[in-house]
């Protein structure tokens, strides 16, 4: 009796946790069959379709490569990232450190109010953003989304680097200005090299989110040369009628899946940031 | 003299440096000018612009101040009242939708089992993955002719030989579809905040209640929920705010089609402001979002505060 009730117990959870994996993963798994099968074997509706009924082919990554500007668009979402990483850090740590230590009474205030703006949708700001761009000369350009960009990591990292700096202990600045540095000094000296994890994280998150953005990239790039992988495949892939299903899911696989393993690395110090545990 | 100069000059600056009254603005300066310059200029503009005649061909000629007329037109415009209809439906089913997936996941995500790092990534793809790729593939798994939903529901007879549903090209298939993938983009987020949470739960205090003689029910409602609440919500109300503001899922799968049976104020924004270049309405239209987004960071304060910074 008791027996079976664990096992039944047991095939429940069992099948719980398939049909969700097999939710999470069933258009991954489609995306890759499809990406590696022959035309002809993508369009013919008489075979079992999960599997490979013809020998695998290369030919859609390589249309892709040779016929696309998917190579640009990845490293034009590449340069992006690392300058909205590197423009973020400039930006938050300092406000992150002022924040922890030093902006007297309304600190607090203040850095809520900053992460609350990390609430603010895209969709909101994008028509007047607009004239904002054409006015900078950065329309149609992938420096206005290197500009766009900071508004949504900066809040954040902001957080994050505050609530970093508040586990470092006072007292080693301290020490540092009794030797006779000052407060500028100690920061950099004593506090940053401290701080390389915090740092870290705010650089990887500043990078991924900025790879990762639709909208922002939509509205305000539209030239082919200039446009991020996640516009340039559903937009420029997908004109007309006729839809290149396997160099679609190619590119859609090939971006996508690097950029969720890089992602998946700093998860749990987002959660950290979001759930209120101070990140280590 | 010269050098004496320059020796106090540096002094005052070595001093200005410690001061910790200076150190804090000039260290807050560039957040602050940059939420200040592309965030709450655009916001202002926004309003303006909502309140003008504004178009993408009279931008440079000039434009003039029409009041309210732009707020009253989206009343009288039947796609804006069916757009607001449709957002609140696709944010709360989908939204509801995520938590329920995404509790489950935690809980099974709590058990130990063989496996589970293998489950845990996978189950994290769909939130990891870009939203713009991972949703062409559903784009692609409700294609009209060669749908893989299709065969496989036929191949367990759950649809006849005969029946093929045009997931994308009904509008209440539609509907369910952009709410379904919506809300497999954001169940993985649920759940790891779920997770995060409940191991914040102290496990003596777990035990005592059980020593005191709690039951399940009261060791979940009264012990469990009132720690967790206030962790959560934070993640719940972002979850929520991003499905209500959020037009990728809408405009990759549909573009609001057909018939608009789809259009949420996000799309329509983006339709009515960028595509057709009518930036007043456009303003007007996405300004509708603001008191969402209010309410949502009312409550965030709150949580934020009950948590105890």
């Amino acid at each position: 009796m008791r027996l079976a009730e664990r096992l039944f117990k047991q095939t429940g959870f069992y099948t719980l946790v398939t049909a969700l994996v097999i939710f999470a993963t069933w258009p991954f798994y489609w995306m890759l069959i499809t990406a590696f099968k022959t035309e002809h074997d993508l369009y013919n509706l008489e075979s079992i379709p999960y599997i490979f009924n013809e020998p695998p082919t290369m030919q859609h990554v390589n249309w892709l490569f040779d016929r696309t500007e998917f190579a640009r668009w990845l490293w034009n979402s590449l340069v992006i990232g690392v300058l909205v990483a590197g423009i973020t850090l400039l930006v938050a740590v300092p406000a992150g450190y002022a924040l922890a230590r030093m902006a007297g009474r309304y600190a607090e205030s203040l850095g809520i109010g900053i992460f609350l703006t990390y609430l603010v949708p895209p969709t909101l700001l994008f028509i007047p953003l607009s004239p904002i761009i054409s006015r900078l000369g950065l329309q149609d350009s992938l420096w206005a989304l290197v500009v766009i960009y900071p508004t949504f990591t900066v809040p954040f990292c902001t957080w994050l680097m505050m609530g970093f700096f508040k586990t470092i202990p006072r007292e080693l600045e301290e020490a540092a200005l009794v030797d006779g540095q000052n407060r500028l000094g100690a920061f950099v000296h004593v506090v940053i090299p401290l701080s390389m994890s915090g740092i870290f994280t705010v650089v990887i998150f500043a990078f991924t989110l900025s790879m990762q953005e639709f909208v922002y990239a939509l509205t305000f790039v539209s030239s082919t040369a200039q446009k991020t992988v996640t516009v340039g495949v559903p937009t420029d892939l997908m004109r007309g009628d006729l839809f290149l299903w396997g160099s679609l899911m190619a590119a859609a696989l090939i971006a996508g899946i690097p950029m969720a393993i890089v992602y998946n690395l700093f998860l749990d110090r987002f959660v950290a940031g979001i759930t209120g545990g101070a990140i280590r | 003299m010269a050098v004496v100069a320059r020796e106090s000059g540096s002094a005052r600056f070595r001093y200005l440096l410690d001061r910790v009254e200076v150190l804090g603005p000039v260290f807050m300066a560039p957040a602050i000018l940059y939420m200040v310059a592309f965030l709450g200029l655009p916001f202002l503009l926004a309003i303006y612009f909502s309140l003008t005649d504004i178009t993408i061909n009279n931008i440079q000629t000039g434009f003039s101040f029409v009041g309210l007329e732009n707020f009253i037109g989206l009343f009288r415009d039947r796609i804006f009242r069916q757009a607001l209809r449709n957002t609140l439906i696709f944010a709360i089913a989908s939204q509801l939708l995520a938590m329920i997936l995404g509790q489950v996941t935690a809980l099974i995500l709590m058990q130990d089992f063989r496996g589970k790092t293998i489950v845990r990534v996978a189950i994290l793809l769909p939130w990891a993955v870009p939203i713009a790729l991972g949703v062409l593939g559903w784009k692609w798994m409700f294609d009209s002719l060669y749908s893989i939903i299709n065969w496989t529901l036929q191949a367990f007879h759950i649809l006849g030989p005969d029946q093929w549903p045009q997931w994308l090209g009904t509008s209440n298939l539609a509907m369910i579809s952009v709410i379904v993938v919506h809300a497999w983009k954001a169940f993985p987020f649920v759940a790891v905040i779920f997770l995060g949470a409940m191991t914040a739960i102290p496990q003596d205090i777990i035990d005592a209640a059980r020593v005191d003689g709690a039951g399940f029910w009261r060791r979940t409602f009264q012990v469990n929920v009132p720690i967790i609440a206030p962790i959560v919500s934070v993640g719940v109300i972002f979850g929520t705010v991003f499905a209500f503001t959020d037009m990728s899922v809408v405009w990759l799968l549909t573009k609001g089609g057909p018939v608009n049976s789809t259009q949420v104020l996000g799309s329509y924004a983006f339709q009515v402001g960028i595509v057709s270049g009518d930036i007043g309405q456009g303003a007007a239209t996405s300004l509708f979002l603001v008191p969402i987004l209010m309410v949502a960071m009312v409550l965030t304060l709150r949580a934020m505060r009950r948590r105890e910074l």
